[in-house]
């Protein structure tokens, strides 16, 4: 963390118990403008949980959350959305029967809050479905855009999750595990598709395969029954005897 | 399958397409007028599809598009029935007026109900809207000096239509009136589906978890087709009681919000065409079957829920859509 | 007036514990596997068959005929489960909420079919009969028997589901049954075994029920609002919400009935409602 730099999402003292559990301890966050940061630790370490208090899914037992400088600590989950904070799931969490041209187009009327405009039919919303479409091609998926999502091959519906993420032109993404059961040969291509994103999105990513975090990290905190371990550059890190000790013998997972 | 597209203009017009009238449309909107010609001695049975149509339609855009599961619906066909029947009894019989009137009162009703509904979900919400189906019969069995309790609303006469269509005794009127008021709000129920709106609908049904995570306000949405719904089942109920001048509490009667929802699963839901098809399918076989005994109604009934379910699970409609499929 | 409320409490009280042995075991399943089953009260019913026909036709007495409604109805569910429920547990809930109901409307044109629409008669023993008088009420033989049975019926439920094995995994699979597959439970197998006892108890009920409430083929559907009102209030997955949604609504339903006949009903739908809202999972639900 550097003094003076832009920071968009910030988190301070957030902590979340269930009942006895202690799922997340005293952890502060702070992601500046373009950031490519990763989250990772082991399994149970309280990474998802750690995204669903920033969305606003769980509410924290103490802590403050910042957008942009205003504290959203309170806000529901779609309206910190509106505001720029968008995330993905590590399970899909699609819409099985639409294709990605309706999901997509929906996500930016929701947007844009013309959803709710009954009168006017779909194909009128000129401006969102061209939006949609172009969102589509980024993410390789102009191809299918008129085939039912339950269709699609598995890492299409992972590439579509992150599609209906950024319909939102959101000013942080929260990706949880984008890769997961992808096999390794698609997922380099899926990284590549999110370091392709605007320079100007921050974005944190929950990732297990060291070989991606290393490549497409700038930053990476670490993250161990629900506290930070650390957070530094990759090289750091990755010489950290703590850290090689929570992953000895795993290798590369 | 479909052919994939290359441009947004091309998107566009795939989603035009998907929204365009078919062939089919327009031959089946022409057949309804067929009892006018070929069945005039079935046109009071006509008239009660026509209605029942109606409510179909109103409950298949908050079950088979929302994906709200209820069994309690009958509440508002009921309210829209007696607020026409009432005020006819009380000196106001211009239909058209009343009927508009009954579908707003129903409507805003709805309105209110639906913050309740956006509150609750799975086993509680289907027992909240029971209970409130049942609440709104036993009120309107207590208020007898209103509705007419048990006996039914009596001295109800409807105006003719226009000043000009007195009701006859043939029904030719009735099913006119109600045939004309079931495809205008069908042509706004299709619009609506087919709208933004109609997708969003979409998308709560499908998955109502992804939907805060795009930003949307979904509860908001629940809360405007409930009452849209409502206010569409009020006119159903409404034209029951201009066009029978009879209005009992059956017309609140958990039977009626059970067998909608029957006819729904029969001719498949979230498919605006299978809420007539079912509900078509539904009365007359009643109808003809009226003379038999009924456990063999109940059996039969029974037999066919269970294996609609089993093995249509996209109702009869979806079913043949699925035959026409494949044979392409 | 003391001994009215008295004796609207007691009677109350027993109709509340006929409720319970009908609608326990569906609160289990439900919270276990989420499978809304209308149909369970078509177990009650047929356990009511079972006993009347086995008294009848096999002279059997009384307090044979309970454990054999029991029986019966544990066996039956178990064939109805393997061969039908089993493809609806991921089928939604509409479709199972009209799947069952579509059995439960079988299930009355079958009874119709084999024992007509009358209402079927129980002779109770000698002993069940008549009433016992205590200060200036008299108080119902039978019902008090009816409380005996459930109260013991209750306490064998506790007792196996704290101190059991079965117990145990019943509680875990309620809990979260993800993490209970995961840890290796056999969760389809403890689902029939607790499926079967719940529609044995409904049976059991059931069989209880023909000399309170009366026997016909529309059984099923008499008791269906009655035993989803109990579940839901109660909480889905629990014994206790179960216990003391059945005994409310019984005791509910006796006094409005008694001294608000004109509004009974609707002031318990409007409770219904009105509990549901405020807290949607029920009184004692966990999920």
């Amino acid at each position: 963390m550097m003094a003076g730099e832009d920071i968009v999402l910030r988190a301070t003292g957030l902590t979340k118990n269930f009942g006895k559990l202690d799922v997340t301890r005293d952890v502060a966050i702070a992601l500046p403008r373009g950031a490519r940061h990763a989250l990772i630790g082991p399994n149970g370490a309280g990474k998802t949980t750690l995204i669903n208090l920033l969305t606003g899914q769980l509410q924290p037992d103490a802590g403050q959350i910042e957008l942009e400088g205003g504290d959203i600590t309170a806000l529901a989950p779609a309206n910190r959305v509106r505001l720029g904070l968008s995330r993905t799931f590590q399970i899909n969490t699609l819409f099985p029967d639409l294709t990605p041209i309706e999901a997509v187009t929906l996500a930016v009327l929701e947007r844009q809050r013309c959803a709710g405009q009954f009168w006017r039919r779909l194909a009128s919303h000129n401006e969102a479905i061209e939006e949609s479409f172009t969102i589509l091609g980024q993410l390789g998926l102009a191809d299918v855009a008129t085939r039912p999502t339950r269709t699609l091959p598995y890492g299409q519906q992972r590439l579509l999750e992150i599609a209906l993420a950024l319909a939102a032109r959101p000013r942080v993404l929260l990706l949880d595990e984008p890769a997961a059961g992808v096999p390794k040969d698609e997922s380099a291509a899926l990284f590549s598709v999110i370091a392709a994103l605007p320079a100007d999105i921050s974005v944190l990513f929950i990732e297990h395969d060291m070989d991606i975090v290393f490549k497409f990290a700038s930053r990476i905190i670490v993250l161990v029954g629900g506290a930070v371990l650390l957070e530094a550059d990759p090289q750091t890190v990755r010489s950290d005897p703590r850290v090689r000790e929570v992953y000895l013998g795993r290798g590369h997972d | 399958m479909q052919t994939p597209v290359s441009a947004p203009i091309e998107a566009r017009d795939w989603l035009r397409r998907r929204s365009r009238w078919s062939p089919f449309e327009i031959l089946f909107w022409l057949a309804t007028l067929l009892p006018f010609i070929f069945f005039p001695t079935y046109l009071p049975l006509a008239n009660q599809i026509a209605i029942a149509a109606l409510f179909a339609i109103s409950v298949d855009l908050i079950l088979g598009y929302a994906g709200i599961v209820t069994l309690g619906h009958a509440m508002f066909f009921g309210l829209g029935a007696y607020f026409a029947g009432i005020i006819s009894v009380h000196g106001w019989g211009e239909p058209i007026s009343g009927l508009l009137m009954a579908g707003l009162f129903a409507g805003v009703i709805g309105y209110i109900i639906s913050f309740l509904i956006t509150r609750v979900q799975h086993l509680a919400l289907i027992m909240v809207t029971l209970g409130l189906g049942f609440l709104t019969y036993e009120l309107a069995n207590a208020l007898h000096w209103l509705t007419g309790g048990t006996d039914g609303l009596r001295g109800i006469s409807t105006w003719p239509v226009f000043g000009q269509f007195r009701f006859d005794m043939w029904g030719y009127t009735a099913y006119g009136y109600a045939l004309a008021v079931l495809f205008l709000c069908f042509l706004l129920s299709r619009r609506l589906v087919n709208s933004s709106f109609g997708l969003a609908l979409r998308g709560i049904r499908e998955n109502v978890k992804r939907m805060p995570a795009i930003g949307a306000d979904h509860k908001s949405h629940l809360r405007l087709i409930y009452a849209i719904s409502a206010a569409i089942a009020g006119l159903a109920g409404g034209l029951l009681a201009q066009t029978t001048n009879t209005v009992a509490l059956d017309s609140l009667s958990f039977e009626r919000s059970a067998d909608v929802v029957v006819m729904l699963i029969l001719g498949g839901t979230g498919r605006l065409y299978g809420a007539i098809l079912g509900t078509f399918i539904f009365l007359v076989a009643r109808d003809q079957l009226a003379g038999i005994n009924p456990q063999y109604w109940y059996f039969g009934i029974g037999m066919l829920l269970m294996v609609v379910v089993l093995f249509m699970p996209k109702g009869i409609l979806g079913f043949l859509a699925r035959i026409v499929a494949r044979a392409k | 007036m003391i001994s009215q409320i008295a004796i609207v409490l007691f009677d109350g009280f027993a109709f509340g514990m006929l409720l319970f042995l009908l609608s326990v075991g569906l609160s289990v399943t439900l919270g276990m596997m989420n499978f809304i089953n209308l149909a369970h009260g078509a177990f009650g019913m047929f356990g009511g068959y079972v006993a009347v026909t086995a008294m009848r036709q096999l002279g059997l007495p009384f307090l044979a005929a309970l454990p054999l409604a029991f029986i019966a109805m544990a066996l039956l569910s178990v064939i109805v489960e393997r061969t039908l429920f089993r493809r609806l547990y991921r089928a939604g809930e509409l479709n199972q909420v009209l799947f069952t109901i579509g059995a439960v409307f079988v299930s009355a044109a079958v009874a119709t079919f084999v024992f007509g629409t009358v209402q079927q008669v129980i002779i109770l023993p000698s002993w069940l009969r008549g009433s016992v008088e205590i200060g200036e009420v008299r108080f119902g033989v039978y019902r008090a028997f009816i409380i005996l049975v459930a109260l013991i019926v209750t306490a064998l439920l506790v007792f196996g589901l704290e101190r059991t094995r079965l117990g145990a995994q019943v509680r875990a699979a309620v809990d979260n049954q993800r993490m209970a597959q995961g840890l290796g439970l056999d969760v389809e197998r403890v689902f029939a075994i607790t499926f079967a006892l719940g529609s044995g108890l409904a049976g059991l009920g059931g069989a209880l029920a023909v000399e309170i409430v009366g026997l016909s083929p529309s059984f099923g559907f008499q008791m269906l609002v009655y035993v989803l009102i109990v579940v839901s209030v109660g909480g889905l997955g629990s014994i206790t919400g179960s216990f003391v949604g059945a005994a409310l609504l019984g005791i509910g339903d006796v006094a409005g009935k008694y001294f608000w006949p004109e509004i009974g009903s609707f002031l318990i739908y409007l409770m219904l409602v009105a509990i549901l809202l405020v807290r949607p999972l029920g009184l004692f639900g966990k999920r």
